[in-house]
């Protein structure tokens, strides 16, 4: 119901070992604190979800907490390769990966499905494409209407679903805006939830065009300012394209990832 | 002025976007080029992006898909499942712009594994994103990348987006409703579809280049437009605001 709580306390109650877990946020608000607050809980066996695993999915991959990706587009936006998913998914380190893979238009409607209560959603994508034979979730439905074969995906419905948003309110409500991705899908298709803000307030000042999550729709909501850093959250600060750069060089050696570890996220 | 390869290419690829449409941009070259045409010849360029911003008017280039630049410039900020469902599953968007690690002779496109096992591959590549559905659905395409034989393979070791299949006929058998790729732009010339048999076939050079260096740099034998042609070299105009664009401190 919103339960205002620390983001510590609600990643032990909503976190378990083998869950189904999506952290989202598309370039835009990507709750990166809680990533880390994951990999110090010391979680294992997850199945992590994410359209665009970006290098919060590559610090929770090479700290060992997944055992399975299901993504559709892998790699540090402008800057290369993933190269702890690439080393966990290719050689097994730390642990072995397994990927599930998708288009972003597949994993989109995987959500919506989620969100909606429905099995599966239909599309028309990953014809022709060699996807299909390498991700046992895609699979052709034909129109019962017009007998046209299009593509179904089945619903995902992640354990838990965590987001970043700028505000909530201290009942719980939570205001977004800006690029909103698939925040509303995810938290919607999720069992529980967890929305990490950067402050709660007592009112949230309306404002045109925001997406509001009301708190009865979310499980918790903890303040952590700064949270989606180095990603980045309209309206308090921008994107840090130098932590992007920086990261290849920490993740292509498994000393200075696990150096780094220590140092940033277990101290 | 004198001029890059790579600038050569970028300066192509913005001439191709007409005014007035829709583009399904990118980030990098195409958002580059698409962001260049803006400033140039095509003010009402229309720049769509798949994180939901439609008609961003970016004043400097975005530093990725998802920069806030865009949703504070665009006409309209949607969520993901809309921007693909609605705007482009249609077949609303006039031109995809893709880029691709590996292109075969039918515009195939692969960004997910180089290697023939999926499972065990030589380098895993980001994967699919938007491209499958942007290669599908928009009513033609435009390919922007650097022309070698590591690029250019007879055949993709992995089909993520789908050019032409195996040729005529292909792509109305999977059921694709846009036009496919019509223009690959690469740095040392430009290629386009046989109108029979959907093969790529050079029809421009870029000025200073030799058919003796593309073919060396093509995986397969390739095709020669009958009539071939030298691309105009960018004006000094197109490269100081490409300029501007790329370096804004400078």
């Amino acid at each position: 119901m919103g339960q205002i709580t620390t983001l510590a306390e609600a990643v032990a109650r909503l976190v378990h070992d083998g869950d189904t877990v999506a952290l989202e946020g598309f370039t835009h608000l990507i709750p990166v604190a809680a990533g880390h607050e994951i990999i110090r809980q010391g979680r294992r066996d997850l199945t992590l979800v994410r359209m665009t695993p970006d290098i919060v999915y590559d610090q929770l991959i090479g700290a060992g907490c997944a055992r399975k990706l299901v993504f559709s587009w892998a790699g540090n936006p402008g800057v290369g390769s993933l190269h702890r998913f690439r080393d966990a998914a290719q050689h097994g380190w730390p642990v072995p990966l397994e990927i599930e893979e998708h288009s972003h238009a597949g994993m989109a409607n995987r959500y919506a499905a989620g969100a909606a209560g429905l099995p599966f959603a239909v599309l028309r994508g990953y014809t022709g494409t060699d996807l299909p034979g390498r991700t046992a979730t895609v699979a052709p439905i034909t129109c019962p209407f017009t007998g046209e074969v299009l593509t179904a995906v089945p619903a995902l419905n992640p354990d838990v679903a965590i987001v970043h948003a700028q505000r909530a309110d201290r009942r719980g409500n939570v205001q977004i805006w800006g690029i909103s991705g698939v925040h509303k899908e995810v938290v919607l298709a999720s069992r529980s939830s967890l929305v990490t803000v950067e402050e709660i307030v007592d009112e949230l000042e309306p404002r045109p065009g925001a997406l509001v999550l009301p708190g009865w729709a979310i499980t918790c909501v903890a303040e952590v300012p700064r949270g989606a850093h180095p990603s980045y959250a309209m309206g308090y600060y921008e994107r840090d394209n130098a932590y992007y750069r920086s990261w290849d060089a920490i993740s292509r050696d498994r000393d200075a990832f696990t150096a780094w570890l220590r140092a940033e996220v277990l101290r | 002025m004198t001029y890059s390869p790579g600038e050569m290419m970028t300066v192509a690829a913005a001439r191709a976007l007409a005014p007035g449409t829709s583009c399904f941009v990118g980030i990098g070259k195409p958002s580059t080029a698409a962001n260049l045409a803006r400033r140039t010849h095509a003010p009402d360029l229309v720049l769509v992006y798949e994180s939901g911003t439609i008609g961003a008017k970016p004043d400097r280039l975005p530093l990725s898909i998802g920069d806030g630049v865009l949703a504070e410039t665009a006409d309209a900020v949607v969520s993901v499942p809309e921007i693909f469902n609605y705007w482009l599953q249609p077949g609303r968007i006039d031109v995809g712009f893709l880029g691709a690690a590996q292109l075969d002779r039918f515009a195939n496109i692969n960004t997910t594994v180089i290697g023939k096992d999926y499972t065990d591959p030589t380098v895993r590549l980001p994967g699919a994103g938007g491209a499958p559905e942007i290669a599908a659905s928009c009513r033609e395409v435009i390919v922007i990348v650097a022309h070698s034989r590591r690029t250019f393979v007879t055949t993709v070791d992995f089909v993520t987006s789908v050019g032409f299949g195996a040729g005529p006929g292909d792509r109305e058998r999977h059921g694709l409703r846009g036009r496919g790729p019509q223009l690959v732009v690469t740095d040392l010339g430009m290629l386009a579809p046989d109108p029979e048999t959907c093969e790529l076939t050079l029809t421009h050079l870029h000025p200073g280049v030799t058919l003796d260096e593309v073919r060396a740099a093509t995986g397969w034998e390739l095709r020669v437009a009958a009539e071939l042609r030298t691309t105009a070299a960018p004006t000094d105009t197109e490269l100081s605001v490409l300029r501007a664009l790329e370096n804004p401190t400078s």
